[in-house]
């Protein structure tokens, strides 16, 4: 694709939108620049700052919302391209006062340090555990096969799928129990095996 | 109510408080997304600053063309060197004389790529952007000087070497075994999650700011200089902070926001983007380490020489003190140390996490693998037999040192005694495995703060400390001591800290942080509990004690003071693609008293993983034609991500040091010290090959290949 | 980034006469690479034509044996499709190895193919690069191409194609689908990125104002036996240094069949036919992987700092061709 090289000459198109957008199950109105990103438009317009500006240019996962229940990018989508989806935020992950299991998880297990990337980290898992239910396989499935059936949400796999959500305080090992405790809370806080891991030979 | 000693022992948790784990007090905040940073603080009448930075390495601005931008939707203003207010320079800041950098838009010079020369202000942060980008900045360029190498003309020693040479030579002639290993380590960034943010108004003949910080007492006073304000007139605050690492400090963003609101009447927020924190915001410099071992066959060291190499701008002195890592590691008979400086037309670099301690612990203690190798030692033995009664270089006995503790416990939890010494004889698959120790070190200090605490009315108390929470959990642990301080359960506690107005106290930094203040909570409770003891009624307002600890950090008895710390690291290498990839990681730490054993091993592992990515991942790439960055971002400067980090464990030895009044040392920075070599060293045993630069990336990897080695299992 | 229009698109007519209404037009699909080229000023579209809700969403049966997938299908659902992890695994495992869930959960197939170098002088307008703006010089030669290309590069660009989606489709002859005001049309994979010569800039031999529409993966058996390993600087989230995507049927020992492709070596994805031709009818062993591999590289040209990719790449044929035979073996 060649470098653009616009014409001055074309009719003035409109660089603004009245656009509705759906944020936690609310509607929101508002008039918006194009260049004006989801995330922008979460953080600068509608003062929902949880979500966080890491690098602004899908180099991070701070940014991670959901967005008709998958996990996305809100620094690389506009929002204008965002009317008529459902975009799901860390504000609305609780249920009222009452935590995600995720979230509790962070909390309990301490994954996180300075809290800039959890929101994102959270957001993230979020959209991990649903993709894994879904069977999606990742890059360290070994049997890509679908007779082979789902891969069981271990300590690697956690990892690969975690792994658009860079942590700068170095919290993934917390972040990793966290996420397989909220995927298996049946499996009585055991962490599906990944918690308390022992270090020996 | 009226209050008698006796009356604050009440709930007490049985034991304290102190050493056993809390979740953070700002969990909630911060995993429902309510937790607000410093650039998300709403403000009515916001206006958006964006940076312009230079594009060329040296030169002068010849001219800023602002009419065109001006002319922008939404533009408010261009400040540049040609308009913009006036800025003091001449005072002493927290690091010595005014940062060069802080003096902003203050002359035409450009002294490297990313310099800052224009803030575009804008309504909207759309078009702050745009018009930012759009705006022509022309300059009369000169010939720069990037290249960073220890055989630079300009290169000098910092200091009085440490030791003396002639000795240090005898000694290495006399040694039976001699090391003498060239180490390298690049320019590696801060990067924390939240770029640098600062909101600044004028409120009630106050400057306001929201700041992303380390230590808001210091910005404030910092500010204060630079605009010739009385310091009571600043206020800074900095609730939550994402990350800083040593990169918060005060920095050109917040004098901005303070130009900028001064000049338009208006609040003004400057957010950072990624790129421009590669300029603005400090870095650890690229070293060059020399390090000569000399020992007798037993492994005992005779000679340590460490001559270490970094970079600095042209403008300002900052030393990356690589060769004083060994200063009380080990007990040569001769020692000595230097540190060397090239100045270059780069930014200055700054403190970064364990600054010094990092890369020189890579070298020293790759450098004492090599040398356990040539003995026929296993290394920790080799270690064990050169502890040091005092300080090689002070003479001073140490405050406590439970170094070889840290080793032994490591050593069992890690199976070290299975551990086959030989190199490159162990394969799984296509990879290769090896396992490699190293030790830890870094300084345990305190620096005087002030702290207040208030019993209330209703029972409960209020501490009020500047201090900075910047993931480290310094809020929740101070909660904590000043709970057992009081002898009241943390339940009754209300923290509030990073606000200026809560008056000076040490930054969030060097380890010293969660010390510091602890000292000065602990010595207001004392004060208060003393007003207490008189008896009578806690007014409504409540009653208020202060403290200082000046005095007494002064009184402590000069020793050795430290934490120390023993490394394990287990990897598997691909020789025939490079690939490193770590299987496991085990820190033990000495670090005084534990204050909240599940955060704090949050901060061991982070410290770790820190460790694992600059041994195998970060690195800066300077081009040398424009001076400036390739791939400065974060697809381009990698940090580790979840897939690199196998599973890792920290642990910690009982560290009593009795002559210590708060017993506690800081635990920030000793998690990557040794890191990087343990994990060298790991290759080393897992190949047979010595990586000495970092990272080890797999074209190093693949160039080095493995050494033919006759294994058992024909690797 | 400079203010621009927006239209979303209903159906693929009206998304290529926007697109043909003039050069300042760019198709918006996940927006992954266009949108943070548009922050660094790389991209400054007049017009975005937001083409994710045209009806390319699916991923069919071709009617020969092959698979016909959308443009506008995402990378998530393109690897997590029971045919193309079945009949293409090598496909599925190139897509996973590449980004992060969230972007692949944005990407689109099409996008992938004529997503852009993350070449740091291409990425940064202070530097110069002839690919960005053609005539200003390629700094990389002289200075930093770690990452650089080692076959059909040339002095006026070392760019490598990020893309790991596309080593696999062109392993596997895929066919590109495309409209234009003019009409429909199709290229091969492999024509679809021109030599880089002396016109780096021309990164595609699309026509103007075209919309890729789908890929159309022909049948092939072999691909059923195939495998992608990517090299990269970190273990996740981050661009290959050297990737390969092979497929290997062999019969009695014999090669009978065999498809490799190489990526993070060239300006796109390198289609290795003179190794396949090498391994066709012959041995399957470590040494004939060695010497197809050594044949495929002949041509390679290193510059000071990525040599190490001939290395690499040889490496991994023999190891990940070794593997396939050990497999089919069983």
């Amino acid at each position: 694709m060649p470098p653009s090289t616009p014409s001055e000459s074309s009719a003035p198109s409109p660089t603004y939108s009245d656009i509705s957008l759906r944020v936690n199950g609310e509607t929101y109105a508002l008039p918006v620049d194009h260049r004006t990103t989801l995330l922008d438009a979460l953080r600068e317009r509608l003062d929902l700052t949880g979500t966080k500006k890491g690098c602004d240019h899908g180099q991070c996962g701070a940014c991670t919302v959901l967005v008709d229940g998958r996990r996305s990018l809100a620094c690389l989508q506009f929002a204008v391209a965002a009317q008529g989806r459902e975009v799901t935020t860390i504000e609305g992950v609780a249920d009222g006062d009452r935590l995600h299991p995720v979230q509790q998880a962070f909390l309990d297990l301490d994954g996180y340090q300075c809290g800039y990337c959890t929101p994102g980290q959270i957001c993230s898992a979020l959209g991990v555990i649903e993709e894994h239910a879904a069977g999606w396989p990742s890059a360290v499935t070994a049997d890509l096969r679908p007779e082979a059936g789902p891969a069981p949400l271990n300590a690697d796999e956690i990892r690969e799928r975690m792994s658009g959500n860079l942590c700068r305080c170095g919290a993934y090992a917390s972040i990793v129990e966290a996420v397989a405790r909220a995927a298996a809370p049946d499996a009585g806080g055991s962490c599906a095996g990944v918690c308390g891991t022992e270090v020996t030979a | 109510m009226t209050v008698a000693t006796g009356a604050v022992t009440g709930n007490r948790a049985a034991g304290g408080a102190v050493g056993t784990a809390h979740t953070r007090l700002e969990g909630r905040a911060k995993v429902t997304g309510t937790a607000r940073y410093a650039g998300e603080v709403p403000f009515a009448e916001l206006a958006h600053g964006q940076l312009v930075l230079s594009t060329v390495a040296r030169g002068r601005i010849t001219a800023v063309e602002t009419d065109a931008v001006l002319a922008m939707p939404g533009v408010l203003e261009v400040l540049h060197h040609g308009n913009a207010p006036r800025l003091n320079g001449d005072y002493a800041g927290m690091l010595g004389k005014a940062d060069p950098l802080l003096q902003v838009f203050q002359h035409e010079r450009v002294p490297h790529v990313g310099w800052p020369v224009a803030l575009v202000v804008a309504e909207t942060p759309e078009q702050a952007r745009e018009a930012a980008d759009a705006l022509v900045v022309r300059y009369a360029t000169e010939p720069h000087d990037v290249a960073f190498s220890e055989a630079h003309p300009a290169a000098y020693g910092t200091d009085a070497e440490t030791g003396g040479t002639a000795e240090t030579e005898k000694a290495l002639d006399a040694s039976e075994v001699v090391v003498d290993a060239r180490y390298t380590t690049p320019e590696e960034h801060h990067h924390p999650m939240e770029p640098h943010a600062a909101m600044a108004r004028w409120d009630g003949g106050r400057l306001e700011v929201v700041d992303s910080n380390q230590g808001s007492a210091f910005v404030a006073d910092e500010l204060a200089k630079l605009f010739s304000l009385d310091p009571a007139s600043v206020r800074v605050r900095s609730e939550h902070v994402g990350g800083a690492f040593g990169a918060k400090a005060t920095r050109p963003h917040v004098v901005l926001a303070a130009m900028a609101a001064t000049v338009l009447h208006r609040p003004v927020r400057v957010v950072l983007t990624r790129r421009q924190l590669f300029s603005l915001v400090g870095y650890r410099s690229p070293t060059v380490q020399r390090v000569r071992l000399g020992a007798d066959a037993d492994g005992r060291l005779r000679a340590l020489d460490h001559q270490a190499y970094c970079a600095s701008s042209s403008f300002r002195e900052f030393i990356e003190r690589s060769a004083d890592f060994g200063r009380v590691m080990y007990g040569p008979d001769a020692y000595r140390s230097q540190n060397h400086v090239v100045p270059l037309d780069v930014p200055t670099p700054s403190f970064m996490r364990a600054p010094g301690e990092a890369p020189g612990s890579f070298a020293l203690e790759c450098a004492i693998d090599e040398l356990a190798e040539k003995c026929g030692l296993d290394p920790i033995a080799l270690r064990s037999r050169n502890e040091p009664e005092v300080g090689v270089v002070s003479g001073l006995p140490f405050s406590s040192r439970n170094l070889l503790a840290c080793f032994e416990e490591g050593a069992r939890r890690f199976g070290w005694s299975e551990r086959d010494p030989r190199p490159g004889v162990r394969r799984e698959g296509r990879w290769l495995l090896g396992s490699g120790t190293a030790a830890a070190r870094f300084p345990s200090g305190a620096a005087p703060s002030t702290a207040a605490v208030t019993a209330e009315a209703d029972g409960t108390f209020t501490v009020r400390i500047t201090a900075a929470d910047v993931g480290t959990g310094a809020r929740t642990a101070l909660a904590l001591i000043a709970a057992d301080a009081l002898e009241v359960a943390p339940e009754r506690i209300r923290i509030r800290i990073a606000d200026s107005d809560f008056g000076p106290a040490m930054v969030a930094g060097g380890s010293m942080g969660t010390r510091s203040w602890a000292w000065a909570i602990v010595e207001a409770v004392r004060a208060l509990r003393e007003k207490l003891a008189l008896g009578g009624t806690v007014p409504p307002q409540g009653l208020t004690a202060r403290a200082d600890t000046g005095a007494s950090i002064s009184a402590l008895s000069k020793k050795e003071r430290h934490s120390f710390g023993a490394q394990f690291a287990e990897v598997a290498v691909d020789v025939t693609t490079g690939e490193v990839r770590v299987r496991r990681m085990l820190g033990m730490f000495a670090a005084g008293q534990i204050v909240n054993p599940l955060t704090a091993r949050s901060q061991f592992l982070g410290g770790m993983i820190w460790g694992l990515s600059m041994a195998l991942h970060e690195e800066a790439v300077r081009d040398g034609a424009t001076g400036g960055h390739v791939g400065a971002d974060l697809a381009g400067y990698h940090i580790a991500a979840h897939a690199d980090i196998p599973p890792l464990e920290a642990g910690w030895v009982d560290d009593v040091d009795e002559d210590d009044p708060v017993g506690i040392k800081g635990i920030g920075e000793i998690g990557i010290v040794g890191a990087a070599a343990a994990l060298a060293n790991a290759v080393w045993h897992a190949t047979g090959v010595r990586h000495r630069d970092l990272p080890i990336r797999p074209d190093r990897v693949l160039a080095a290949g493995a050494a033919e080695r006759p294994g058992p299992e024909g690797a | 980034m400079r203010e621009f229009a927006y239209e979303r698109a209903a159906d693929v007519a009206g998304a290529v006469a926007l697109l043909g209404s003039g050069p300042g037009a760019r198709a918006l699909g996940g927006g992954t690479n266009l949108v943070d080229l548009m922050k660094a000023g790389v991209e400054r579209p007049q017009l975005l034509v937001d083409v994710r809700e045209l009806p390319l969403d699916r991923i069919e049966e071709d009617g020969d044996g092959g698979l016909r997938i959308g443009a506008t299908v995402t990378n998530s659902e393109l690897a997590a499709h029971p045919e193309v992890r079945r009949r293409y695994p090598a496909l599925a495992q190139a897509v996973l190895a590449g980004a992060s869930g969230q972007l692949r959960n944005m990407a689109t197939v099409g996008g992938n193919l004529l997503q852009r170098t993350r070449c740091g002088y291409f990425t940064d307008t202070t530097k110069a690069c002839n690919r960005r703006s053609p005539g200003s010089g390629c700094p990389a030669v002289a200075g930093e191409h770690r990452n650089g290309a080692i076959l059909g590069a040339s002095e006026h660009c070392v760019a490598v194609h990020p893309s790991d989606m596309g080593v696999a489709l062109a392993a596997f002859d895929t066919v590109v689908e495309y409209e234009t005001a003019d009409g429909p049309g199709t290229l091969p994979l492999d024509a679809l990125y021109p030599p880089v010569g002396d016109a780096p800039h021309r990164e595609t031999a699309l026509p103007e104002g075209a919309l890729i529409t789908g890929l159309t993966l022909p049948d092939a058996p072999v691909a059923a036996h195939s495998r992608y390993r990517k090299v990269r600087e970190r273990a996740s989230y981050a661009f290959a240094i050297g990737s390969l995507a092979a497929a290997l049927d062999v019969r009695d020992g014999v090669v009978h069949d065999v498809r490799l492709a190489f990526g993070a070596v060239a300006s796109r994805p390198w289609r290795a036919r003179r190794a396949e031709e090498a391994l066709r009818g012959g041995p399957a062993g470590a040494d004939a992987f060695a010497a197809a591999a050594d044949a495929e590289l002949a041509a390679a040209r290193a510059l000071p700092d990525n040599g190490y990719k001939l290395t690499l790449m040889r490496n991994l044929v023999v190891a990940v061709l070794g593997e396939l035979t050990e497999e089919a073996g069983r």
